[in-house]
């Protein structure tokens, strides 16, 4: 699918979705529908988007947005999905997980550096920072006054 | 091998005989020309600088010509630890391991800027070690962001004539910090 044809259909899809484009079609929807936007766009096979390229997490102070890149190795065409979490304080969002496999570390990666939890997800630990951490160091509030030196 | 050269560089006398010849020396002083000459160092990197040091070890820079022979990749069998690249919080109490599993005498040079203070992560970092001296004293510092192999075969002869002096590095620190006073 083209651009364009992406757009449309996704806006029939889901008509209360929001889009921006770059290099990628932007579909901004809100955290709730992340687990029908996503099914949706993995098993119907118009889409089929079968990778999930990267899952990132954005902090915007006030609240979090959940990036999600899909490529489809069929149809050869990308999306971009954002999910915006309102709650910045107990920051939640359901997993997708169960949809690509490859959000598995990517998913404890995000609750390591942002402390968003991902809600099904079967073994959310952290994955880089130590067991013990206290706090998620890529929030932009997080503080450590004994280790971080300011500029 | 050179005997003339090696009378300059043996801390000693050589006393030739005919079938052979004896030499003589403090034992203090051979040990530590011996140790200065066999140092075998520990395969250990965390980052870029590695590259460097992998670079000084191979072919064009071959660091064994200076004595450095064969790089070991266990700390049971190794003598100097070259602290090549970033130490993070989770790191650090890895390199300190390594460090108490070395037998004595054991050197550390400090390669880079990452490795002298942090380097490019002092600031505004929640993981970097801003030095890697809070964890293991170090001999030697080399700057460079990396430091080129010829910076690193300088810190390892530097390392070497330490070594040659016999003294400790509590030693070499107070006299330097005495001339720098005068």
């Amino acid at each position: 699918m083209t651009k364009e044809e992406l757009k449309s259909t996704l806006t029939t899809l889901f008509p209360e979705a929001t889009f921006e484009e770059n290099a990628f079609v932007n579909i901004n929807i809100s955290s709730t529908q992340v687990l029908k936007v996503c099914t949706e766009l993995k098993e119907n096979p118009m889409f089929d988007f079968d990778s999930l390229v990267c899952l990132s997490c954005v902090d915007w102070k006030i609240h979090f947005n959940i990036v999600y890149h899909l490529r489809s190795r069929s149809f050869k065409h990308e999306l971009v999905v954002k999910a915006k979490i309102d709650n910045h304080e107990n920051a939640e969002i359901e997993s997708v997980r169960n949809l690509w496999m490859t959000a598995h570390w990517h998913e404890r990666e995000a609750y390591d550096f942002f402390g968003v939890k991902f809600l099904h997800h079967p073994d959310l630990r952290r994955l880089f920072n130590p067991d013990d951490w206290d706090g998620f160091p890529l929030r932009k509030d997080y503080m450590d006054e004994v280790n971080i030196v300011e500029l | 091998m050179d005997v003339k050269k090696l009378r300059e560089s043996f801390p000693g006398e050589i006393h030739e005989n005919p079938g052979g010849g004896i030499l003589t020396g403090k034992l203090e002083d051979v040990m530590n020309w011996s140790r200065a000459n066999s140092l075998w160092p520990l395969v250990f990197g965390t980052s870029c600088c590695a590259i460097e040091m992998m670079h000084t070890a191979s072919a064009r820079h071959d660091w064994s010509r200076f004595g450095f022979e064969v790089a070991r990749a266990t700390p049971r069998q190794a003598d100097l630890i070259i602290i090549a690249g970033t130490i993070v919080y989770k790191m650090a109490p890895v390199l300190k391991r390594l460090y108490d599993q070395m037998a004595d005498p054991k050197y550390v040079i400090a390669m880079g800027a990452c490795a002298i203070s942090g380097g490019p992560f002092f600031y505004n970092t929640y993981s970097v070690v801003k030095g890697a001296d809070h964890v293991i004293p170090v001999d030697v510092y080399i700057p460079g962001c990396p430091p080129r192999p010829e910076a690193l075969l300088h810190a390892m002869i530097a390392l070497q004539e330490k070594i040659k002096s016999g003294m400790t590095r509590e030693a070499i620190r107070s006299e330097s910090q005495a001339m720098l006073q005068q």
